[in-house]
């Protein structure tokens, strides 16, 4: 097994830099270990819903004649990437993770998409995720569940799981995936990954199958800060395709991951969130926790709690607006211009194939959604459930206003528990929404939030995450924290904690 | 709040054009039930003097010039139909039996 697929994208950068290298070669080296490792949905990691070895490996020949004629596209041109099924992908499949849209290939690019292969990058294919990007699991998914790399038989986190998966179990340097309430920073917690959600409108929608349009947002997946800071470096920027894109220069994302590397926190205020931790975290997460914000301090930092007395509602003011738009959006599956079309025997009418082909294409937890999304936006319900989850936005985002009065970033437990045994939560839907109860505040509010790793748990012995959130586009500051407690531990680990993670079937590491 | 009863999961299966069987009603009614209980807490805790928030940021038109720039193909828009005909989407017939 090649030792290409053990380096961060940063490291492969500067090798394809020196000549040691191909692009070829990187490519040929990752596809090989997803046919090692990845199996399907009976067993290994099963990160990976489509591989696109033909493409993927054309555009590493491109990117190799580009740079043998002198020029390059990108810093990353030549580097593979794997993009979550969620984004729409010019003549590869796109499904969602739903039988619904099974086989369907869109005629164009998610400008992600499209500003990741202007760049150069080989797109390996599309990862699993829980169907339409509902749920914490990846068990979600109509294709089978992706398996936690660190115990096949934990969850990966969900929705990004796949995504997350990869990038954990050295499928793909980078990966992208999209964060509507945590499906970026909870995978990334429970496997050892880190997960950026930037500040909403900071990267485009545009071509994102949306799942909730006030809350989606798209965002690197990587082994190191600094890997994410690049992607994000890339995709971030103003979109006239999407009317929510800010209009704004994209932030020196590189730089303040190197910066923070060095070390040096003095003078920086942490605001511990006094409502996302206590009761009900595992003791093995809130113990990491507290040694991480310790270390801040020895950087320098100084370190307050801070109250946010309305993230108690958080949850409920999600599970309210997520279904709303969700009922909404969805509202386009209805088999008439693209995807499954169920017949019923008779004389069917467009009306009954739709009711039909939704009950067929559609799984458990987005018909559960689905639902309650029409029951709060329903007449006699809409002021108590909808218009009263909207006014918890709003005092969500005052308490944040207030907390960035006082200090700069806001720290917390990425998630409240390790990696769960596949199959705990399938039939609790709340206990699986409770996985998300310290990612959702920032959706709510249009805050960045990054989770890098914190080590393991002592009582399991799977990977923690530590979250840091900042206002809205100051994402830099994210870098510069996350890049700082990722070098500090680093050096307490030997490498970053990936390196720990078991081998698995199929090659080494 | 008041509880779901099975007609009423019924009866919201219909709005979002959903046909869910039996069994399918009899699993998800109780779920959808234990769901709102726990989102009703939010009642109450915000009162008239906090305005709604819909979105993270404030939302304005955007507009673009007003020429013509090429779209998808016909056969671009139709590729992934269940049916064309034409260069149009097929569809099943509109109109139910009452119109």
């Amino acid at each position: 097994m090649s030792n290409w697929i053990t380096k961060t994208a940063a490291e492969l950068v500067d090798a394809l830099a020196a000549g040691e290298t191909t692009s070829v070669e990187l490519t040929q080296a990752h596809l090989d270990r997803i046919a090692a490792v990845d199996g399907d949905a009976t067993a290994g990691v099963h990160a990976f819903l489509h591989v696109d070895a033909e493409g993927a490996l054309a555009q590493a020949a491109e990117s190799d004649a580009r740079r043998a004629a002198g020029e390059t596209r990108h810093l990353l041109d030549g580097i593979p990437i794997a993009v979550k099924d969620v984004l729409a992908t010019q003549g590869l499949p796109t499904t969602c993770g739903s039988k619904i849209l099974e086989g369907w290939i869109p005629p164009y690019d998610a400008t992600v998409v499209r500003k990741v292969k202007a760049a150069g990058l080989p797109i390996l294919g599309k990862t699993n995720m829980d169907e339409f990007a509902m749920g914490s699991s990846t068990e979600h998914s109509a294709y089978g569940p992706t398996r936690n790399p660190w115990d096949q038989t934990r969850i990966p986190g969900g929705s990004g799981g796949g995504s997350a998966a990869a990038v954990a179990a050295f499928e793909a340097p980078l990966a992208l995936g999209t964060d509507t309430g945590g499906s970026i920073r909870q995978p990334g917690a429970v496997t050892g990954t880190v997960g950026v959600k930037p500040t909403y409108g900071g990267v485009s929608r545009y071509g994102l199958v949306a799942l909730a349009n006030s809350l989606d947002q798209v965002g690197p997946v990587t082994r190191t800060v600094l890997d994410s800071a690049l992607l994000h470096e890339l995709i971030g920027g103003h979109d006239p395709l999407d009317s929510t894109s800010v209009n704004q220069p994209v932030g020196a994302f590189v730089e303040a991951a190197r910066q923070g590397a060095a070390g040096d926190l003095a003078g920086l205020k942490v605001g511990v969130i006094k409502e996302l931790a206590g009761d009900g975290w595992q003791p093995g997460v809130m113990t990491r926790f507290a040694e991480t914000v310790e270390l801040l301090t020895k950087l320098g930092a100084e370190v307050t709690e801070i109250a946010c007395p309305s993230f108690v509602h958080a949850m409920a003011a999600y599970y309210l607006i997520l279904p709303a738009e969700c009922s909404s959006n969805l509202a386009k599956f209805d088999a008439m211009r693209y995807g499954l079309r169920v017949v019923p025997e008779g004389d069917p009418s467009a009306e009954t194939v739709m009711r039909a082909t939704r009950d067929a294409g559609f799984g458990d937890e987005v018909k559960r959604r689905i639902m309650i999304g029409t029951y709060a936006l329903s007449s006699g319900y809409y002021e108590a459930y909808y218009g009263q989850a909207q006014k918890v936005r709003t005092l969500i985002s005052r308490d944040f206003a207030a907390a960035f009065e006082q200090v700069d970033v806001l720290v917390s437990p990425t998630s409240p528990t390790t990696a769960f045994p596949l199959g705990e939560k399938l039939d609790d839907p709340l206990a699986m929404y409770l996985q998300d109860l310290a990612t959702i505040p920032a959706n709510l509010a249009g805050v960045p939030g990054i989770s890098v790793p914190a080590g393991l748990a002592d009582e399991d012995g799977l990977p923690v995450g530590f979250q840091v959130l900042a206002p809205a586009l100051a994402d830099d500051r994210l870098y510069r924290v996350g890049a700082a407690v990722e070098a500090a531990l680093s050096a307490t680990w030997g490498g970053i904690l990936l390196n720990q993670a078991p081998a698995l079937e199929g090659g080494s590491k | 709040m008041s509880q779901l009863s099975r007609d009423e999961v019924a009866h919201l299966a219909d709005l979002a054009r959903i046909d869910l069987d039996a069994a399918e009603l009899d699993h998800l009614a109780p779920q959808l039930n234990v769901i709102l209980e726990a989102v009703a807490s939010i009642s109450g805790v915000a009162g008239d003097d906090v305005p709604p928030m819909s979105h993270p940021m404030p939302l304005t038109n955007v507009f673009r010039e007003d020429v013509v720039v090429p779209g998808l193909t016909a056969e671009q828009a139709l590729s992934g139909a269940p049916e064309a005909e034409e260069q149009r989407f097929r569809v099943p017939r509109i109109l139910g039996d009452e119109q």
